[in-house]
């Protein structure tokens, strides 16, 4: 019956540092045991990864890097997008580059369209990924340069206090940034809260998109911990009424053509057939391309990506070769192995020989801009 | 034999080394050859009168010593031994420790009163010895002072030791008569009351029936109210002492009594002597922390069906509570700050008036304010100290809006005193009140920022300027540095206000920790636990001066294991300084690690960090094991699969962590390594699993490793499992049947209180988190079927934890996760299992349904695995 000792800490804090040291170190393992076991789990989805890392020919563009900056150490070999986010220059404009589904343009009307696609406006703006993860959202556009860097609603994406879930887990939305009201529209969703949705059919991720935005607050105005609104974009089935809809109904914002998506299609990146773009002057101001101050060029002209023999390709896999430059030409101009390059569609125009291309009339321009990650696709150009 | 005894008892205390372990070493050996006659003889000697005080008392703690310990084991053991006793040799044994209570010497009848308690403690719970409170209690008005004395103390010993429910009411009523009887102030004899008074300290958690009663419990209320005024301090004391433990057992039942009692504390923390005033402020600290608990629990919004309703009985004391407790604070003690163990009313009561501050929020501060301007520029130290003192108490609960406007004026004021009062007694409370204002007023949770452009610099330059005064005040200017740095953390990758002051908050540091004078007022913990903040909270661009860090503190820790020949106090100390540097290295580890940018750089030393963590293993400390095993784990996190290097070297001292039973906290944090080597390592940590395996399995079957270990040691079964897939077949002998008793166990925890649920709980995600990460290994590999037995168990673990209902959150969600990952990797085999299963519909849609978004998505990837393992 020892007496209580009732002394209480006098101007000390209640929680020592070791202690502190002990519950981070134990926060952290349990954090990497779920990001472990995520991993484990989002297995067959390794789109994520990076394991097959594009043969030997890795196109050298110019590169970002400040000089002096250290170069020797060769990226690791795994990447999720987080490590991703840490590339830098011509790397990771290839590894985004890679990751968006990228749609054909839409030459024929697919069989069974209206039971099995889906279509919606797509919004006029920069195509970009979101990740939000570790308190904070990323924007990255097409090249894999940031669009944004801010504190968003989405889960992970704002440094706030009440974070529900772990830090850790990521999120990547397929999105385009529609500058008129600053507000991003989620086209797609590849992963949620570090589960990945890349296997799943494009109904399941249209779904899992409606229900799980809105719940996040994301769709919420800009507030301090969240800088840019979110939106849904309605998506119809391809049946006459939606088809009118998502052609000459009211959107909140600038339509920018009608894309298409096959319901069962999983989140395939680069090109796929599964997802179709349709342009017309009645939804979309951007038919054809413009330079930088909205004039339309007197000749449509197109990206082509140059290959080791010479040969000019489009983006497709397999590529689709346009034509051939010499070798002179070639060393005159100082061009090397995976440049971008720019070329106007002469009066020739391309030429067709058993639905295949035969001869296309290229002028060469110049080099891309730099930006650019990649060459045009077949579809884009013989549309 | 007899005789003897009490010769051997007498040689056991002698001053010869050599006698005295003789002795022992009879009283051994008497115990082993016969231990009910040796229990018999020490309980005879106690009891007997003719005998010295020496070896009766020695006797009694023998005794004492053969029914308990404190290690569970033993204890265990102590007492099936003492069950399986011969009934006739208890009895007299018993009869002789009663006997003992009405001896003329106090020490004998004190350590009676013990002894009995402890036999008490076994018997009573296993309904043996139902004639205890009877014999206790019959003719106790009868009895002479000093038997009456002891038998009230053997009552409060036995409530001490004895579970609540182990005691029949009609007991519990006598007991308490009996008490409250001997408490009353018609006792005459002070010793009887003051015995009286402590043992109902000890009942009070047996009076919860009589507390629900009206009648009884005024009577109990007064009784104790009266002894507050008793005129022997000791009775006061003890009296207070038992308003203290009831504010917090029968809170709810205190209002018809809370006004009698503020005007006694209120008299004694005005006039009484030191040790009573203190446990009446205590007493109102106490009932502050029954409210914050309840308003915390209530989120401020209370209602009528909450468990324990707020009576406010703070709010309603404050204006007569915070004038009371204002005055304690200008009875310091000249150098209280430079005395680690100072406890006094000064303390204790800006210590409650903080709590106060934490209950009612806004409404201390216009109570407060005046007395802090009316003494924050007097010439008497005391009530500049007292005002400062006030100021920085009531930083902790009040809201922004109110705080802010006022800090905003004051902060000036405590640079300028901090850097000019002549009292270092006014400094250390200053710097001590700016480290609360950074911690509850700045952050970037905080819309007006006291903190700006325009004062960091000079906030900066005094903290830093602080830190080379005396070691008291230099050790709270590093808590507020601390508190300034942790407020920049959530900022985001925008850039830190600190960058400009970085290298310069660095060295000041780093210069702090070396002072010759860093032992005193803990100030070289203080200064590394500062420096290990601000770097947790820089940011990529002050990285590369983080850098710089590195190689200062291995030369620093290179340094402690190159001293030789020290005393055993300056090997603790240097311990000690080995802990705070491993502390630090691992924090640095830990931020430099996480960027991709900055970790290869700091990379190129882990050959060097590693061996100096190794040598760290040769010190006898656990404190600095423990902070080179932390290290050792945050290093393997960063370096990946190039750790491997390092393991063979590792390994045996990672297979010493584990061993260490009796610092069961290596061994924890050892077992959290493995899981971070598993993770680093991948399947490369295969050579290393047989020994691994072999000692987890070990760890698990000692009854010596504290259970808290436990949980996490089934989860590391599922690091292992998923870094080495299928190689993990040739334990499955071993860690499955280990795995299902533990769950078959874990699985109920009826009747446990809130300790053990929780802890059960705690096992069950272990268990769940080593399922999930087998099946995962296993997935995809031609060697999943080697599951398929253990599968129906799996299940009915999951079904039963589901019809429990008293899983928490976490476990939910692993469970259902596990679901998932049967059905994943399992697949169409184990459908009709699954299909069978409770688990897969009623629990998955709970999960479904549930608002935890962690559960939630857990059961919808359990419900995907589950989809494609019934439809392929």
């Amino acid at each position: 019956m020892a007496p209580p000792d009732h002394r209480r800490p006098y101007k000390r804090p209640a929680i020592s540092d070791q202690q502190r040291r002990r519950e981070l170190s134990l926060l952290r393992q349990a954090q990497s045991r779920l990001d472990a076991q995520h991993r484990a789990r989002c297995l067959a989805s390794s789109v994520l990864s990076l394991e097959n890392p594009e043969p030997d020919s890795v196109p050298e563009l110019e590169l970002e890097s400040k000089p002096g900056e250290e170069r020797s150490e060769a990226p690791p070999k795994e990447f999720d997008v987080r490590q991703a986010s840490k590339l830098r220059g011509a790397e990771a404009r290839k590894w985004f580059a890679r990751q968006l589904m990228l749609p054909e343009w839409m030459i024929d009307v697919p069989d069974r369209l209206s039971q099995d696609w889906y279509v919606f406006a797509r919004p006029a703006g920069k195509r970009c990924f979101v990740v939000s993860s570790n308190g904070a959202a990323v924007s990255r556009l097409r090249n894999g340069s940031i669009l944004h860097r801010f504190p968003s609603a989405l889960p992970s994406g704002a440094r706030t206090r009440d974070v529900s879930g772990s830090a850790q887990s990521y999120s990547i939305l397929d999105c385009i940034f529609h500058e008129p009201d600053q507000t991003y529209y989620a086209i797609d969703m590849l992963c949620w809260r570090g589960y990945s949705l890349y296997d799943c059919t494009a109904e399941f991720r249209f779904f899992w998109l409606n229900s799980k935005l809105a719940e996040t607050g994301a769709c919420e105005p800009p507030s301090q911990y969240h800088r840019y609104r979110f939106s849904l974009v309605p998506v119809y089935n391809c049946d006459h009424s939606g088809l009118h809809a998502a052609y000459t109904g009211a959107a909140p914002y600038v339509k920018d053509g009608l894309l298409f998506y096959n319901k069962e299609a999983h989140y395939q990146t680069g090109n796929t057939p599964l997802a179709l773009v349709w342009k017309d002057e009645n939804c979309s101001q951007y038919v054809i391309d413009t330079d930088s101050q909205g004039n339309v060029p007197k000749q449509q002209q197109v990206v082509l990506e140059l290959q080791e023999d010479g040969k000019l390709t489009t983006s497709d896999d397999p590529p689709v070769v346009f034509g051939c430059l010499d070798g002179d030409f070639i060393q005159k101009s100082g061009l090397c192995l995976g440049n971008l390059l720019r070329f106007a569609i002469g009066d020739g125009g391309l030429s067709f020989v058993d639905g295949g291309l035969d001869k296309a009339d290229l002028c060469y321009l110049g080099k891309s801009n730099r930006a650019r990650a990649f060459a045009d696709s077949y579809s884009k150009l013989i549309s | 034999m007899a005789m003897e005894i009490t010769q051997i008892l007498l040689n056991a205390q002698a001053v010869d080394g050599a006698v005295r372990k003789n002795a022992e070493e009879n009283l051994k050996q008497f115990q082993e050859q016969n231990l009910p006659s040796f229990l018999f003889s020490l309980a005879g000697e106690l009891a007997n009168e003719e005998k010295p005080a020496e070896s009766r008392k020695l006797a009694g703690l023998i005794l004492k010593n053969a029914l308990d310990a404190k290690e569970q084991h033993r204890k265990y053991e102590l007492v099936q031994r003492w069950l399986a006793l011969d009934v006739s040799v208890k009895a007299q044994i018993k009869s002789c420790l009663i006997k003992t209570l009405s001896s003329p010497s106090g020490d004998a009848r004190s350590t009676a009163s013990q002894v009995i308690a402890k036999v008490a403690g076994i018997e009573l719970p296993q309904k043996q010895w139902p004639e205890l409170i009877g014999t206790l209690l019959s003719n106790i008005h009868q009895l002479p002072p000093h038997t009456k004395q002891a038998t009230l103390e053997t009552l409060g010993y036995i409530c001490e030791e004895v579970s609540p429910d182990a005691v029949e009411q009609d007991h519990v009523n006598k007991i308490l008569t009996a008490v409250v009887q001997g408490m009353n102030s018609s006792e005459a004899n002070n010793d009887v009351r003051l015995a009286a008074t402590r043992a109902l300290y000890n009942a009070l958690g047996f009076a919860q029936a009589n507390f629900s009663n009206d009648m009884e419990r005024d009577y109990i209320m007064r009784v104790v109210c009266e002894a507050t005024l008793s005129p022997e301090v000791k009775i006061r004391q003890a009296a207070f002492e038992c308003l203290v433990a009831i504010s917090s057992t029968y809170y709810e039942k205190l209002a018809p009594y809370i006004h009698d009692i503020f005007n006694i504390t209120a008299k004694a923390v005005k006039e009484d002597e030191e040790p009573v005033a203190l446990q009446a402020i205590e007493f109102w600290s106490s009932i502050c922390d029954e409210e914050i608990d309840i308003l915390d629990e209530y989120g401020g919004d209370f209602s009528a069906d909450s468990d324990i309703p707020c009576f406010y009985f703070i709010k309603q004391a404050l204006p007569v509570l915070v004038p009371m407790l204002l005055e304690t604070l200008l009875k310091q003690e000249e150098d209280q700050d430079q005395d680690e163990g100072a406890w006094n009313i000064a303390m204790a009561g800006g210590t409650c008036l903080g709590l106060v501050a934490r209950t009612v929020g806004d409404d201390i501060v216009p109570l407060v304010m005046p007395f802090i301007e009316g003494n924050i520029t007097k010439p008497d130290w005391r009530q500049r100290e007292a005002a400062t003192y006030a100021f920085g108490s009531i930083l902790e609960g009040p809201s922004p809006e109110k705080l802010v406007p006022i800090v905003n004026v004051a902060l000036n004021f405590m640079l300028s005193a901090l850097m000019k009062d002549p009292s270092n007694h006014v400094k250390d409370t200053t710097a001590w009140t700016l480290g609360r204002m950074f911690e509850f007023l700045h952050g970037s949770t905080l819309d007006t920022p006291i903190i700006t452009p325009a004062n960091c610099q000079e906030i900066i330059t005094v903290l830093l300027q602080s830190m080379k005064d005396v070691p008291n005040v230099a050790e709270k200017a590093c808590g507020a540095l601390y508190f300034l740095a942790q407020g920049y953390e959530d900022m985001g990758p925008s850039v830190s206000p600190l960058t400009p002051y970085f290298q310069d908050i660095l060295q000041a540091l780093y210069g702090v920790t070396r002072r010759e004078d860093a032992g005193e007022s803990r100030l070289r913990t203080a200064a590394y636990e500062t420096l290990n903040e601000v770097v947790r909270c820089s940011t990529d661009e002050t990285a590369p001066m983080v850098m710089q860090l590195v190689p200062l503190i291995m030369m620093e820790l290179h340094q402690t294991l190159e001293t030789q020949k020290l005393t055993a106090d300056e090997r603790e100390k240097q311990n000690e300084l080995q802990g705070l540097l491993c502390g630090c290295l691992q924090v640095i580890i830990q931020k430099l690690g996480s960027s991709e940018a900055t970790k290869y750089v700091f990379l190129q030393c882990a050959d060097q960090m590693m061996g100096l963590f190794l040598r760290v293993f040769s010190s006898k400390s656990a404190t600095a094991h423990e902070e080179a095993m932390l290290a050792i784990g945050a290093l393997a996190y960063a370096a990946g699969s190039n750790f491997e290097k390092y393991m063979s070297e590792f390994y045996r001292y990672l297979e010493m962590g584990l061993q260490n039973f009796e610092d069961y906290q290596v061994c924890a944090i050892t077992v959290g390594v493995v899981g971070d080597l598993c993770r680093a390592l991948e399947d490369k940590i295969s050579p290393y699993c047989d020994g691994i395996m072999t000692q987890l399995l070990k760890d698990l079957s000692s009854n010596q490793l504290h259970r808290s270990v436990k949980p996490p040691i089934f989860s590391c079964f599922g690091d292992i499992a998923l870094a080495i897939g299928e190689n993990f077949e040739k334990y499955l002998i071993y860690a499955m049947p280990m795995l299902q008793s533990a769950a078959e166990l874990s699985a109920h925890t009826s009747g446990a209180d809130d300790d053990m649920t929780e802890y059960t709980n705690s096992l069950r995600n272990g268990i769940l988190e080593a399922y999930s990460g087998i099946f995962q290994g296993f997935k995809g590999s031609p060697k999943t079927q080697l599951l398929m037995p253990y599968a129906p168990h799996i299940l009915q673990f999951l079904d039963s934890l589901y019809m429990e209902k008293d899983m928490d959150d976490v476990v939910m969600k692993t469970a259902i996760g596990v679901l998932g990952d049967l059905a994943d990797t399992l697949g169409n085999s184990a459908a009709p299992l699954i299909q069978n299963s409770v688990s897969s519909k009623d629990f998955l849609n709970e999960c479904l349904s549930s608002d935890d978004s962690m559960i939630k998505e857990s059961a919808e990837w359990a419900k995907m695995a589950i989809s494609r393992a019934i439809s392929f």
